[in-house]
């Protein structure tokens, strides 16, 4: 029996209780919002999250490339000019249709960017919750090599 | 012991320019290993950027984001040059690291 390992599972079941029992006053525990991540299509997400059906918006950019040959390594951005205090980024077939959320307090552009993975060739959509609704952008992104599989 | 993140933030023109790059393997939890079993997923689910006690930005990420992360932010007005800023990442076991640079 590997001592280090049963003590790290020790360690890791204390803090998931911790967490469940709501001692832990890190934000990441508490707040992840696992119902929103677990959705698996879009209009389930948008039911999660409220503030209705997004709104095509020409102020929402994303920031995607036409042709991804590498499907695990793929950059998407979103930004926008107005005061968005929330943005999100989806990748439609995926098997969950959320990737990242961005939490923008006042201080901060509204600008994100970092890298997904896609399944396959699908529509990518940027978020962005202004005064309480969302607005969105979107784009097909064509896959060559899927990065879910491995 | 996760290794460290390395951060870059500058400030340009009033606007801190942060990039994030951490060192994770983001396992989907879809993937399967030779033998047909599945890999447990094991993402980072929250990072927090802070300067002083104030979050100055924040960001959820689900099993979808690429391994390694790499998460790219501005801020405007929130933190200035010579400030130093604290980037926490949290994954869904539970473990944490935090990293922390001065803004250039």
């Amino acid at each position: 029996m590997n001592v280090q390992r049963r003590r790290l599972l020790q360690m890791t079941a204390l803090v998931g209780l911790m967490a469940s029992a709501g001692l832990m006053t890190q934000a990441e525990a508490a707040t992840w919002n696992k119902a929103a991540f677990e959705a698996k299509t879009m209009d389930d997400l948008m039911k999660v999250l409220g503030g209705g059906a997004p709104q095509q918006s020409d102020a929402v950019t994303l920031r995607a490339p036409d042709i991804a040959e590498n499907g695990a390594v793929v950059p998407v951005g979103v930004e926008t000019s107005l005061k968005a205090t929330e943005m999100a980024i989806l990748v439609e077939k995926n098997p969950s249709a959320l990737a990242a959320m961005f939490i923008v307090p006042a201080g901060a552009d509204a600008f994100a960017s970092t890298r997904v993975k896609m399944g396959q060739t699908s529509n990518v959509y940027a978020l962005a919750k202004v005064d309480g609704k969302w607005l969105m952008s979107s784009k097909e992104v064509k896959v060559t090599l899927g990065g879910c599989g491995g | 012991m996760a290794s460290p993140m390395r951060i870059r933030a500058t400030e340009k023109d009033g606007i801190v320019d942060v990039r994030v790059l951490m060192k994770h393997d983001m396992e989907t939890g879809q993937r399967k290993t030779p033998e047909g079993q599945l890999v447990p997923a094991w993402y980072i689910s929250s990072i927090e950027a802070k300067v002083g006690d104030k979050v100055v930005y924040a960001a959820q990420f689900g099993p979808a984001v690429s391994k390694d992360p790499f998460l790219h932010f501005k801020l405007k007005g929130s933190a200035k040059k010579g400030d130093s800023i604290s980037v926490t990442w949290a994954d869904n076991k539970g473990e944490t690291r935090t990293d922390k640079t001065d803004i250039k």
